[in-house]
């Protein structure tokens, strides 16, 4: 599940990826000098997933290259499992923290978090660790558990999906980062960047039911997209995904991948996991829509040991 | 004690008790504790009579302590304890707000056979088939359900209406809570008594607990024996009839200084309103009195039983209480049985155990117990049954086998859960999108906890449910995530009896910590 975003408003402009989405209408929000982005993608390896994230942000020119002051912000992290965060089904609280800790001094007015959670979504919440420590960061904890928060979007190019219902914060924030944790998926067989969408909308059945390759580009296409996209590979749960079974399923990686691209992002993700690309339709899929560059050797990536 | 002091306490104890009680029903967060809703239902007679049956230990024993209390102080359960009699008392000071008549209850002859004939139908339908006329009459079931059915819908449709304001103001702690109503039909039965109960009270007092009440009934019988007792000073007395006005059982003879004593709830209204000071509670002091048998109204009983023994045995060659599998072989999920909640045991035990008094339908976090209208039989309707149309069953969770107060659902700590199978996931192929649509989707076995459910390889590049039933627990998240219609391909068969799954077994990756970027 990925949540979309907001490059438009939010300064992203920024960033590479920015051109790519089509600016219409936010000429003001542009008009504040955008940083010039050095990497398309940072990758940090071996630190804790705060320590990472600390290094990664700074090499991509800080997170006041994507939240200006008195900016709202909507954070996604993966929270859609009732599962504790040492079982990686659920991005790492700590790494949500910081992003929060990030955003604030960025000079975010408020960061929200929320998810639209497969399992109960008050125990996703509190089990995942993530709803503690984000209110502790001073985050807004929203719910997301009721079709009256969502609102009806359309994507007229879609190809399956048109319309959507997405979460009323995501059209209310200025600022959207994505915050998946890499799994493996039984069905699409990776999920972390596009797919994290899939909890920022209500009716994913309908996803399922239309083919599900095809919807997570589709979706994709829609306006607000991720200023930033973190991908959390601290333990990466590389079987019986998206919500494991037992610790068995976990390899502790503790890597991060940063980067503005989302579909460069979930090809690097890929490696990660060493699935070929290929073999995860809706990677191919968004990069033939134009919607990111799959091709790593063609980008600007940074890659830090710690 | 002084006059009006024991009115006092009645009334404070019975508020809160009462404010208690629709705290525990209409909280739809689960905020309260478990072990403080079952302390409430320790001392609810029918469900602590059912609990003590099946567990036959003290600790179950709430109505050997409502025994005692109704031994030496009458039916104080009635008024002090019982959810049903508060709210009647309740009824009966707005009846009389609404017209005062409606508050003048005088003197009135105990419905005598009536009430006994239902309490000894009920005693034998409960003893010869099961809980069924309990499931209907208990005071405390039909408290229950009211709340769950009528006030709890209410406070979240409050709580929603101040969600949605809140948020307008950035404020999100209080969240939006989806409505799920409940088939149609189960709400007639509690509409019935609803309108039965709240409108006898609202202009006739206590009629409901003296004339149909079971429990009422049969703490009556035991109270007659009753060591306190209301007592008349007959010189003190001027025969007013004030305390016969004020009594909501009218079970007051002001004029043969009598009170019914099997009617009497304790409320002490009678002490309260008596301006002479003639009537007391204290401990009973024996008059002579004519004793008049009715030997015609004996023989009736008598009958009315021999006749109910006999149709007992009559019927007891018919339907079992177990549900019959219903045989639909057009419906492409063919269930054979419904699912029964987790620490029922079987669905045998569980019917004769459970008076659907729907707590547990109210506390399950996620809404999957819903009533059961047809599931389990006639006899088993308003049961909670598992409906993975509407929700599933939560894998870390175990309350509705903690708060049961009828033992219905037996405690499971939360591992035994996990490997409780309830019922069976099914797949059914030509069902499933991947099939049909020859598009990934694998809604089922990302949902499912275990991995019973788990994709092997289908067509090209696609992958196709599973199920290894043995590590399957039946709680239905695969069938509720199934995006297939209007039939799942993927659906759970209960277990007629719950029997212990398989532990899913999981080795380590052999992927190995990288060293290196692979990209």
């Amino acid at each position: 599940m990925k949540r979309r975003d907001f490059l438009k408003t939010s300064i992203g402009g920024s960033l590479a990826a920015g051109a790519a989405l089509k600016m219409g209408g936010f000429d003001k929000l542009w008009s504040s000098a955008p940083p010039a982005a050095k990497y398309d993608m940072v990758a940090v390896m071996g630190g804790s997933p705060d320590a990472m994230f600390d290094l990664g942000i700074q090499e991509l020119g800080g997170m006041g290259a994507f939240v200006q002051k008195g900016q709202k912000v909507l954070i996604k992290p993966n929270m859609g499992w009732d599962v504790i965060p040492e079982l990686g089904a659920n991005t790492n609280p700590l790494l949500v923290k910081r992003i929060i800790e990030h955003c604030f001094k960025a000079g975010a007015k408020e960061v929200y978090i929320f998810d639209h959670t497969c399992d109960n979504w008050v125990n996703c919440y509190n089990h995942s660790g993530i709803e503690k420590i984000a209110k502790s960061a001073g985050a807004k904890v929203v719910p997301a558990n009721s079709e009256s928060y969502y609102q009806q979007i359309e994507i007229p190019e879609g190809i399956k999906l048109q319309k959507a219902k997405v979460h009323q914060l995501l059209l209310e924030t200025d600022v959207f980062i994505n915050v998946p944790i890499l799994k493996d998926h039984n069905s699409t067989r990776m999920t972390a960047c596009l797919k994290n969408n899939m909890g920022l909308v209500w009716d994913r059945g309908y996803w399922h039911a239309n083919n599900l390759n095809q919807c997570i580009a589709d979706y994709a296409l829609y306006e607000k997209k991720p200023a930033l996209n973190v991908i959390d590979c601290y333990n990466v749960m590389v079987k019986h995904g998206p919500q494991g079974v037992s610790k068995e399923d976990i390899v502790s990686m503790k890597s991060q991948i940063l980067t503005t691209d989302w579909v460069a992002g979930d090809a690097a993700a890929a490696k990660m996991l060493g699935v070929a690309v290929e073999k995860i339709e809706y990677i191919p899929i968004a990069h033939k829509m134009g919607l990111g560059n799959m091709n790593l050797d063609s980008l600007n990536i940074k890659r830090i040991k710690m | 004690m002084s006059s009006s002091l024991l009115r006092r306490i009645r009334i404070v104890f019975s508020t809160l008790v009462f404010i208690f009680f629709v705290l525990v029903f209409v909280d739809f967060k689960s905020l309260i504790p478990t072990n403080y809703i079952n302390t409430l239902m320790f001392l609810q007679f029918v469900p602590s009579v059912l609990k003590f049956y099946d567990l036959k230990i003290l600790a179950a024993g709430g109505f050997l302590f409502i025994l005692l209390l109704t031994l030496l102080t009458g039916r104080t359960y009635c008024s002090f304890i019982c959810p049903l009699g508060i709210w009647q008392d309740l009824n009966s000071r707005i009846g009389g707000r609404i017209k005062k008549k409606f508050r003048r209850y005088g003197f009135k002859r105990p419905f005598t056979i009536l009430r006994y004939t239902i309490l000894a139908v009920t005693l034998i339908v409960t003893m010869v088939w099961g809980v069924y006329m309990i499931t209907l009459l208990d005071p405390y079931s039909i408290f229950a359900r009211f709340m769950t059915y009528f006030a709890k819908p209410v406070v979240i449709i409050i709580n929603n209406f101040m969600a949605g304001i809140l948020g307008k103001f950035d404020i999100y702690t209080l969240s939006n809570v989806p409505v799920k109503g409940f088939p149609l039909i189960v709400y007639s039965i509690p509409a019935v008594f609803f309108l039965l109960v709240g409108g006898l009270s609202l202009t006739k007092g206590r009629l409901y607990c003296n004339m149909i009440c079971p429990v009422g009934t049969f703490l009556g019988l035991i109270s007659k024996i009753s060591l306190f007792r209301i007592k008349f000073n007959e010189t003190a007395c001027t025969r007013c009839g004030r305390c016969a006005m004020r009594c909501k059982s009218s079970c007051i003879d002001f004029l043969k200084y009598d009170v019914d004593i099997s009617r009497c709830v304790s409320c002490f209204n009678c002490i309260h309103t008596c301006q002479d000071k003639a009537i007391s509670f204290g401990i009973v002091s024996f008059k002579k009195k004519v004793h008049e048998t009715d030997e015609s109204k004996r023989k009736l009983i008598v009958g009315s039983l021999l006749l109910l023994f006999g149709l007992s045995r009559v019927s007891n060659g018919q339907d079992k209480t177990a549900p019959k599998p219903k045989k639909d072989s057009t419906v492409k999920e063919n269930r054979t049985c419904p699912v029964c909640p987790p620490g029922g045991v079987s669905i045998v035990d569980f019917n004769k155990d459970c008076i659907a008094c729907s707590l547990c339908i109210n506390t399950c976090p996620n809404g999957v117990l819903q009533p059961a209208y047809r599931q389990y039989g006639i006899a088993g309707i308003m049961q909670p049954v598992m409906d993975y149309h509407k929700s599933f069953c939560t894998y870390n969770c175990t309350k509705c086998t903690e708060i049961c107060p009828t033992n219905a659902l037996h405690p499971l700590i939360l591992e035994a859960k996990k490997l409780t199978q309830i019922g069976k996931a099914k797949f059914i192929k030509d069902n499933c999108i991947v099939k049909t649509e020859k598009t990934a989707c694998g809604a089922c076995s990302e949902s499912c906890p275990t991995k019973a459910c788990h994709m092997i390889p289908y067509e090209g590049n696609l992958v196709i449910p599973e199920v290894t039933e043995d590590i399957c627990i039946g709680c239905g998240h695969c069938e509720f995530a199934c995006p297939a219609s209007p039939y799942k391909a993927i659906f759970v068969d209960g277990n007629s009896v719950h029997i212990a799954a398989k532990k899913p077994e999981n080795v380590q990756s052999d992927i190995k910590t990288p060293v290196e970027f692979p990209f």
